[in-house]
């Protein structure tokens, strides 16, 4: 029998639960014995200019080894100058350059609570916090810019030589006809909030430089990508450098690449010629490390009172933050994914990128898809109330069918499958929607001050956006019959080195024990793409399921040669890793005796696998809240979920995503937000400030399958890192608004944290006793 | 200032900084590097050690308020090459996925255990709200602790 599809336990779990993992912190290899500390020194205001650095303290501190500023990058091209040239507007790719630049260490300007100004360069840790303390910096404060809404006005610039704000423009149509066709509409405006990332690992790395040779040890989700950004930043050539990414504690999109502050250290390795660890604390991580979302959004949905929804359109002014990382990529996919599950006629979508004093915005789960799921279902939900349709319902009527795959979206996507209206029914049924209609209309009628609220999401997202640029897989077969794979995927958490060998088992019968599989290190692996957007599988897994493919026809041609049969007659059994002639036990041949007999004592086979097209995963979630109406308090009572990314290679892995995700939606929706005050100072750099979901704020999940295959992959399969994100947060933030509809309350901004609900509640009370 | 510290049955003692963190005096000094560092304000329990049997966050204890106490860390846990009940219950249950949070996990869920060795669903997951997963959405976390539970019955 096959091990696909089975309930395979992990085989990295034994070490991480006995010895536990080797994350950047932890290494105690021979090149970092004696390693020295680094520590930052970071700018305490969101906005100023930089009148001086006095670095005398800190340097007659004990243990201080240098204290280097952005004077001290003189290996380094001249960072660009802050009141540079150039006009800087228009649309254009992010990262941006010219007179958007980021620098590494900050210049005369810092633009966000966090920025880099300084590094301290010690024996200890502790003697690194003590002498950042000391290294005195001027500020001439200017006034910040706080949120997207104050950074389109233009009135303080944070780049005064680009004369705007705004990076990046893509103009929505203003053609008002299809929605004045329409006997409803509804707009909204819909705040999707910044938030943390937050994996438990904060950002590390550590650096060594001997030789002429920099090693760069760092927490990323690909090895591969660093080694070019430092390239490119330290202007050395790639094979001058190794990068090495052990275990990963959680990357959640924050770790793709490498930033500035794992730059510098690098870039402060060479420069002093000592070894360098940093490890970032919390409250560094949480004004330093890229966040997430950080939208606000226009809606406008309109259609007739039978449900058919005819119009939609979305305006979304992203929060890039202070620089440009990935935020323009956002509300591209945004709005890429804008009409999500429905066949709408008209759909119009647009976006401004615009910089705020703020920690810079990248990809966190979903990264734009979640941004899209939340304000399509929101208005479908605003759309169903203002016409006085279930809910559910208008979803139905609007799906799109299962005979139009592969559908081209009107905003440029091809889906290529789907069964839409089967995972809201198996979602529904799972939830017993209509027992739980009628357990709503029992509350409500007996006044009962604990209201429950149901939402149901139905959603759609891009998976392997780049599908073209492949993935990575070199196979080896010992000569003592055990396999390596080395992969250009990169794991820090999903289970790829189960998962792998499990694929390598299938195909070949080398049982997964026998199976190592190494990734994150460029001098063993240098081409890889790595582990985002919930592209692993699909490429990733793709790539070893090719390569075990080419290793075993190469075997057969070997055992072919030795059985001195003809190839068509020699088969591999694998369920006991065996090659024979057809029908012929007594001529088994082992794996090592057929490696063995190659001139190298190994099968190798070194491929790259790309997919024509991004894959769609999809699926339906039903959320059960109740809401003390008294409080505002929000309790999640069950939380129920299809989600369909094709054929499942192992479902405790796919089932540990799905968990995983459902809880940061879920996160989002009802506690986490990144606050700031008017003068840009961050109220929630600690995790003390900082509401980070916990177990008791959650129930335990229901899932149900379903698994519609794409062609677009030998497996079959789509993405499944995000989807439970995605479809989660928008449920609940309905089913929280729907539990207190009744009242006439038609939105609530996520959080939804009980003083958002109560001021809901207590107003429209207000304006229903008016 | 002197420290004598039992880790996981082992006597070590140090010259330390007065004001050194128990963890950092395990991950430093004891290199005994499974137990993480999650944050600074005592919020996420990824440093969670058993100090004298009870589950303490040791980036809030000093190494010298250690001193001739006894610590376990995850490492300390297994018996002869065998995983301890709440171990192994992780194992099965898929109860980890990046594995930062694990460690502290596991001495949260070893304490709870010992305090109360039949918890319902809300008493373990209200008994480990200082510990944060971000992961695993705490579903297998949650079901590996009942695990451990009703093996240890």
């Amino acid at each position: 029998m096959s091990i696909m599809g089975t309930r395979v336990i992990r085989t990295e779990d034994p070490r991480l639960l006995t010895a536990g993992g080797v994350y950047v912190d932890d290494l105690r290899t021979p090149e970092l014995s004696g390693a020295a500390r680094l520590t930052f020194v970071r700018s305490p205001v969101a906005h100023a200019r930089i009148t001086g650095i006095d670095t005398s303290e800190a340097l007659s501190e004990p243990g201080v080894i240098a204290v280097l500023t952005v004077r001290d990058m003189d290996d380094l091209a001249p960072p660009p100058p802050d009141s540079g040239d150039g006009d800087g507007a228009g649309e254009g790719p992010m990262p941006l350059g010219g007179v958007w630049s980021e620098p590494l260490l900050a210049v005369d300007t810092v633009r966000y609570v966090g920025e880099p100004v300084a590094v301290v360069i010690t024996d200890g840790r502790y003697q690194g916090e003590d002498a950042a303390d000391l290294v005195s910096v001027d500020y001439d404060p200017l006034p910040a810019v706080v949120g997207p809404a104050a950074a389109v006005t233009d009135e303080t610039l944070l780049f005064p030589a680009a004369g705007t704000n705004i990076a990046a423009t893509k103009p929505a149509p203003t053609d008002d006809a299809p929605f004045e066709a329409c006997e409803a509409v509804v707009e909204q405006v819909i705040v999707n909030q910044r938030v943390a990332c937050l994996p438990m690992e904060s950002r590390a790395t550590a650096a060594s430089y001997q030789n002429g040779k920099l090693t760069v040890w760092h927490s990323s989700q690909n090895a591969q990508l660093c080694r070019f950004i430092i390239a490119g930043a330290l202007g050395m050539a790639p094979d001058q450098i190794r990068v090495v990414v052990p275990d990963v504690g959680g990357g959640f999109g924050a770790k793709v690449g490498i930033d500035r502050d794992a730059i510098i250290v690098a870039w402060a390795a060479r420069k002093t010629g000592r070894s360098l660890r940093w490890a970032e604390t919390r409250s560094e991580n949480l004004v330093g490390m890229t966040q997430g979302r950080a939208q606000l959004q226009h809606i406008k949905i309109g259609g007739n009172r039978d449900g058919r929804i005819l119009a939609y359109r979305i305006e979304v002014i992203q929060d890039s933050g202070a620089y440009g990382r990935m935020s323009a990529f956002l509300p591209f996919l945004t709005c890429l994914m804008a009409p999500g599950v429905y066949d709408i006629p008209e759909v119009q979508t647009g976006y401004q990128v615009t910089f705020t004093n703020a920690t810079p915005i990248s990809a966190y789960r979903g990264a734009g898809r979640p941004e899209a799921t939340a304000a399509i279902e929101r208005a479908v939900d605003l759309f169903a109330t203002e016409i006085g349709m279930d809910p559910a319902e208008v979803r139905r009527r609007n799906l799109v069918a299962p005979d139009r795959f592969p559908f081209q979206t009107k905003t440029g996507a091809l889906y290529d499958t789907g069964r839409y209206e089967e995972a809201l029914d198996k979602v529904l049924a799972a939830a017993g929607y209509d027992q739980l209609r009628e357990d709503q209309r029992r509350r409500r009628a007996s006044g009962d001050p604990k209201q429950l609220g149901i939402g149901v999401s139905t959603y759609v997202e891009i998976t392997a956006a780049d599908a073209g640029a492949g993935e990575t897989a070199k196979l080896e077969v010992k000569d003592d019959g055990t396999a390596v794979v080395y992969t250009g995927s990169s794991a820090h958490g999903q289970g790829h080195h189960t998962a792998w060998a499990m694929l390598v088992q299938d195909e070949l019968g080398i049982p997964m024990d026998q199976v190592t599989v190494i990734h994150g290190d460029t001098d063993l692996i240098p081409v890889g793409v790595g582990t985002y957007g919930s592209r692993s599988l699909q490429l990733g897994g793709s790539a070893v399921h090719k390569a075990a493919l080419e290793v075993k026809d190469d075997a057969r041609h070997q055992a072919a040669a030795m059985l001195e049969a003809a190839e068509a007659d020699v088969v591999l059994d694998t369920a006991t890793g065996l090659w024979q002639v057809r029908g012929d036990p007594d001529t088994a041949l082992s794996w090592a005796q057929v490696a063995g007999h190659t001139s190298g004592g190994s099968l190798i086979a070194d491929v790259s696998f790309t997919a024509d097209r991004p894959t769609f995963p999809f699926g339906a979630h039903v959320s059960v809240v109740e809401v003390d109406t008294e409080t505002g308090q929000v309790k999640m009572l069950r939380h129920v979920t299809v989600d369909d990314a094709g054929p499942v290679l192992n479902p405790i892995l796919a089932e540990g995503q799905r968990h995983g995700g459902i809880a940061q939606g879920a996160a989002q929706a009802l506690f986490e937000e990144v606050l700031y005050d008017p003068d840009g100072n961050p109220l929630t750099s600690t995790l003390a400030d900082y509401a980070a979901i916990s177990a008791p704020d959650l129930p335990s999940f229901e899932l149900a399958s379903s698994e519609t295959p794409t062609d677009l992959n030998p497996l079959g399969a789509k993405g499944i890192g995000e989807a439970g994100t995605i479809g989660s947060t928008p449920a609940i933030q309905n089913a929280v608004i729907d539990a207190v509809s009744h009242l006439g309350i038609r939105h609530i901004d996520m959080p939804t944290t009980p003083q958002r609900v109560w001021t809901a509640i207590t107003e429209a009370r207000k304006a229903s006793n008016q | 200032m002197k420290v004598d510290l039992t880790v996981n049955g082992k006597e070590i003692t140090a010259d330390v900084e007065d004001r050194m963190l128990l963890v950092h005096f395990l991950r430093d000094v004891a290199d005994l590097t499974a137990t993480n560092i999650g944050c600074d304000t005592t919020s996420c329990g990824a440093c969670t050690v058993l100090l004298d049997g009870e589950s303490v966050k040791s980036c809030t204890v000093l190494a010298a308020q250690a001193s001739g106490h006894e610590i376990t860390t995850v490492e300390g846990l297994a018996s002869n090459g065998t995983m301890h009940p709440v171990q192994q219950a992780f194992h099965e249950q898929h109860g980890l996925q990046c594995g930062f949070c694990t460690p502290g996990m596991v001495m949260a869920i070893v304490s709870m255990l010992k305090e109360n060795p039949h918890p319902t669903e809300e008493q373990v997951r209200t008994g480990l709200e200082g510990n944060l997963c971000r992961c695993t959405g705490y579903h297998n976390i949650v079901r590996a602790a009942l695990a451990a539970a009703e093996v240890s019955a």
